[in-house]
């Protein structure tokens, strides 16, 4: 291992340029005779258009163009897709609603785009958008599952009779009625996984340039997965043919799943830009961001779960109801389905699962993945069942769920996966040592002593990352596959440039995946370039979610690099006169085992490109490119434990201490792997304890800024104590198993099972604000 | 933002002049309510006309029973400020709580009481100490000042200068922040005057704004201390119930607040 390579605490190589105002974003994009683009947006959450009257709007300064969704629908753009395919249990395929890019007739959520004004500036264009009249004809509007089921539940889409996407089931019914009928306890729950809002730091933008001599349209745009975007942009919507279109996703300031999917601005702006011949720009602000990203989460779920008289689980029964939002988004589908119920085995072993997915339209913004995506709702359900069965039970929550673990490996669960590796009780044990779970009465007596209730709470998560094999999904609807390019060039000086499908937005790939390549021919990072987000460099890829880019990614460099280094091999052995089987690669130099014949890789890199002493028939150069299909999903999996004091007067929950002890596989860098789960951790304390997502019955979003959305501060906080314990993927190369989401899967439940434990009151929503922490210690109403 | 015409203030007469030029003029005083809602363009201004350059009304003064603040003072002074920490330490901790260093860098005092936000801070202070608000025409207590959220007794030709706080025997302001904006949820101060009386007035839970709970102030004017709030209902009639909170919720936060006010005054 050299000094940068696999499993070094190497400092990110992008940070330099982020830190010091250099990072190239979108918005930072500005071409020649760029216009301006804003969105005129609905202010009510479901109506009809009855009509736009764009007259007064183009008599203003600077007006090129007020362009509405019926002129998109004459121009042929195609309506946006969802690329998963869900069945019902009784075989249809899901139901879904037409989704223009502009309403042209009707409305359904607040910030639904109507039309849009083209003109020289940005303030020109926000003026303009504010005088154009657009008459609505106002419908009621439901804003959650419960208003949206109803009898009298206005109807969204034609397509969709009583809001009703799909209804959708897993696992073996009649298996799991049989373990109810014979179990000894049952634990049932209702739970509420809360609906979040994604907030990268950067908002949202794209510029979009036509470019008349060629016929080719070029988009910036802040994507997690650009090759995607001209995929869909391409074959849906009938922006241009791909070889016509290059999609560059910049430097991108963190997406959290919000980026991955095509929004209707990005392709407004493409279509616009060939109609006015000139360059567009649109960049979100904040509001608009609240109101047109992609929300996360809100579910609605009934869980029960059989027992035995020794405390096994017998079996496990779930209903639960996906709020989609007005439309479906891009990968929404598969989200409470193919990333969700497939989990609900958890770390357990559940010999019957059953479970009833109903996907509704709502009149809010649509929801998807989002850091995590399903897999951090079934974590909540299961560790929250878990911890509130050993309650009943009077049980030690740790004893409960150790009796329940599953130990051996491969293990097939009952709702499709399997298992590859794992050891849970490793994971449990190093959590258990570093919360010094001996001592925790002595802390909460304490506390207590000082006028503070404190509480422990466990979640033992699993999670499915490095997605995933591309028959696997194709079988079970996903429109794409989920493999992963790389191609590895080395230049004649023996510098390397890796292209790379994945897309870095935070994650730090400039730095991993050059650790890789240092690894490998033991030269600096400095020495390699990841080169990544621009259709016109990288031939294809699938882009980045899912902490995928590690386990598949970096598993495509992997190959590519195999092939690089059996060519330079050869070459090495034929210029030092020695059998290829005698080279060794050590410290940037390739070595005769046994002799003191050594020469750099620089040269070896040189002679491929000079081409005057190669083996015999070899072709000069040295560049090679790979594809790589996962076989499995990776299952990153771990204990966090979450300690809580909080002050009775005023319900306020300090986080006093947090444990994560996780299980990654092979780390590449540490010191970015404890970022990752510092970042997760953040969220997903966030999502217990900070943000609320609140629509009014109406449906106007009342938490549609900071003001009123509660995002985690540094404050809000503890120091986290992260642990590790490893059981290598066998699955991948590297043995990586993915680290991205681990922190926002895991700790919900654990925040929510420690408070529950400080007040003694098993019933808590999610987020546990101070007045509602108040109010359920005094029997009170938390707020209207 | 609309455009608008931005100019600063030399004096109070230029000010003033400025303001009778402008078409809808708005008096900027640090900014950090309005130029956030200019942003949103909820307000639009024809003209801004800065007053935290006019050299008198910034700055820190006191004798020995007044403290008075120049309207144009940043919060970020009066934090820091030893006069102030010496003579109403209660004000510069309340102060070295408003906002974030950015917003306590440019917001003022003035500009805070004049908005009146029925969650901000100041007014707490002004209202439990009966402080006088002294414009370039009058001086208006505090009781008067305040006539319900975002409005007070200050007239559309009128600028304040300065709030004169007269010096308690003890007070302290204790704020339970709302968690997204860290607004006030409830901030209470309490005060005991030299004279023996005692006030207690809240920011962030009434319907109106600002406003005094008699209760809290006789229990305390009988016995100065935490304990003698124990058994004191406040009432949820006319406190604000929201999404962060319900009216009941924040009538038991002032009672807290007010307990925990009293002991850190000692």
């Amino acid at each position: 291992m050299g000094m940068e390579g696999i499993g070094q605490r190497v400092v990110r190589k992008e940070d330099k340029r982020f830190i010091t105002g250099k990072g190239k974003y979108t918005d930072d994009v500005k071409l020649v005779g760029m216009t301006h683009a804003h969105f005129v947006r609905s202010p009510h959450a479901h109506a009809k258009v009855v009509s736009i009257d764009s007259a007064a709007a183009l008599a203003m300064p600077g007006v090129i163009a007020v362009l509405t969704g019926a002129e998109l629908v004459a121009d042929r753009i195609g309506n946006l897709i969802c690329g998963w395919m869900v069945h019902s249990k009784d075989g249809s395929p899901m139901k879904m609603g037409a989704y223009p890019a502009m309403a042209p007739e009707t409305v359904r959520y607040v910030g639904q785009a109507v039309a849009v004004v083209i003109a020289e500036t940005k303030n020109q264009a926000r003026d303009a958008a504010e005088a154009v009249t657009v008459e609505y004809e106002e419908l009621p509007a439901a804003t959650t599952v419960a208003a949206a089921l109803a009898s009298d539940a206005p109807q969204l889409h034609p397509e969709a009779p009583g809001n009703r996407v799909y209804e959708w089931s897993i696992g073996d019914k009649a298996a799991t009625e049989t373990a109810f009928s014979g179990a000894a306890h049952v634990v049932s729950m209702d739970i509420t996984n809360n609906r979040l809002v994604p907030n990268p730091m950067e908002p949202r933008s794209a510029v979009a340039n036509y470019d008349s001599g060629d016929d080719a349209l070029t988009l910036w745009t802040t994507s997690q997965n650009p090759h995607v975007a001209r995929l869909v942009l391409s074959a849906f919507y009938n922006i241009a043919p791909e070889h016509k279109l290059r999609v560059i996703a910049p430097d991108v300031g963190g997406g959290f799943g919000s980026k991955i999917y095509i929004y209707p601005e990005e392709i407004v702006c493409l279509w616009a830009s060939r109609k006015v011949n000139r360059p567009i720009k649109w960049t979100s602000d904040r509001t608009e961001a609240f109101l047109t990203d992609a929300h996360g989460r809100d579910h609605v779920s009934k869980a029960e779960m059989a027992f035995d008289a020794d405390h096994k689980i017998l079996g496990l029964r779930v209903h639960t109801y996906a709020n989609f939002g007005a439309y479906m988004s891009l990968f929404s589908s598969s989200v409470p389905t193919y990333l969700y119920a497939t989990l609900l085995s958890g770390q357990y072993v559940i010999p019957a699962i059953y479970a009833e997915v109903d996907g509704v339209y709502t009149n809010t913004v649509p929801v998807d993945a989002y850091r995590g995506a399903g897999r951090p709702e079934a974590t909540y359900l299961l560790e929250r069942m878990m911890e509130t069965a050993a309650r009943q039970f009077g049980l030690d929550p740790v004893d409960l769920r150790r009796k329940n673990f599953i130990t051996s490996f491969p293990y097939q669960t009952p709702v499709i996966m399997t298992y590859d590796a794992g050891d849970y009780n490793a994971s449990l044990d190093a959590a258990l040592k570093a919360i010094d779970y001996a001592g925790f009465p002595a802390r909460k007596a304490a506390a207590a002593a000082r006028g503070k209730l404190r509480g422990i709470g466990f979640s033992c998560y699993i999670e499915a990352c490095g997605i995933a094999p591309s028959k696997a999904v194709g079988s079970l609807g996903a429109g794409v596959g989920l493999w992963e390019s790389a191609e590895v060039r080395v230049n004649p000086v023996g510098t390397v440039e890796v292209l790379t499908g994945s897309h870095s937005h935070g994650q730090g790939h400039e730095t991993t995946f050059a650790q890789l390549i240092s690894e490998r021919l033991g030269i600096g990072i400095d020495q390699v370039s990841i080169v990544h987000g621009d259709t016109d460099k990288v031939q294809f890829g699938m882009g980045t979610y899912g902490s995928r880019s590690g386990a598949v990614g970096m598993s495509a460099i992997v190959k590519a690099m195999d092939k690089v280094e059996a060519k330079a091999r050869k070459i090495a052995a034929h210029l030092m006169e020695a059998a290829e089987g005698d080279i060794v690669i050590e410290g940037g130099e390739f070595k005769v085992a046994g002799t003191d014949k050594k020469m750099p890789f620089a040269l070896v890199a040189l002679a491929a490109y000079t081409g005057h002493n190669l083996p015999d028939g070899m072709e000069p150069g040295l560049k090679e490119g790979a594809f790589y299909d996962p076989t499995n999903f990776t299952f990153p999996a771990g204990t966090y434990v979450c300690e809580v004091e909080i002050d009775a007067d005023t319900g306020k929950t300090e986080v006093v201490n947090f444990v994560a002890a996780d299980d990654f596989g092979r780390m590449i860098n540490p010191m970015i792997v404890e970022g990752q789960v510092h970042g997760g951790l953040a969220q997903g304390i966030g999502q217990a304890l900070l943000e609320g997502t609140v629509y009014s019955d109406d449906g106007q979003l009342m938490t549609a800024s900071y003001m009123d959305y509660c995002m985690p501060r540094a404050d809000d906080l503890p120091s986290f104590d992260l642990h590790h314990t490893t059981t290598l993927c066998p699955g991948n190369p590297l043995g990586i198993k993915g680290c991205g989401e681990a922190g926002a899967i895991g700790s919900p439940p654990a925040v929510i099972n420690a408070i529950t434990d400080a007040i003694g009151h098993n019933d808590m929503s999610m987020p546990a604000t101070p007045a509602k922490v108040w109010a359920a210690i005094h029997g009170r109403a938390a707020a209207e | 933002m609309y455009a608008t015409n931005f100019s600063r203030a030399a004096n109070l007469a230029d000010a003033s002049a400025k303001m009778g030029a402008a078409t809808d003029g708005k008096y900027l005083a640090g900014g950090q309510t309005l130029i956030p809602t200019m942003k949103q363009r909820l307000a639009a201004p024809s003209d801004l006309i800065d007053l935290t350059r006019i050299p008198d009304l910034s700055g820190i003064k006191a004798d020995a029973d007044t403290v008075t603040i120049g309207a144009a003072t940043r919060h970020y002074d009066v934090a820091t400020s030893a006069t102030v920490r010496g003579a109403i330490p209660a004000i510069a901790a309340l102060a070295a709580g408003i906002g974030d260093p950015a917003v306590r860098h440019m917001g003022t005092i003035g500009g805070s009481i004049a908005n009146n936000d029925p969650a901000a801070d100041y007014p707490a202070a002004v209202l439990a100490l009966g402080a006088g608000i002294i414009t370039d025409k009058r001086t208006i207590f505090a009781e008067a000042w305040f006539q319900g959220m975002f409005s007070t007794a200050l007239g559309t030709d009128e600028i304040v200068k300065a709030i004169q706080f007269p010096i308690p025997a003890k007070a302290a302001y204790a704020k339970f922040p709302n968690p997204a904006s860290r607004y006030a949820l409830a901030g209470v101060f309490v005060a005991k005057m030299k004279n023996g009386s005692v006030r207690v007035a809240a920011t962030g839970v009434g319907e109106g704004g600002v406003l005094r709970f008699p209760a809290l102030e006789a229990a305390l004017q009988a016995n100065w201390s935490a304990a003698a709030l124990a058994n004191v209902a406040v009432s949820p009639e006319g406190l604000l119930s929201d999404i962060h909170g319900s009216a009941e919720y924040r009538a038991n936060l002032v009672n807290v607040m007010a307990r925990r006010a009293v002991a850190a005054a000692g």
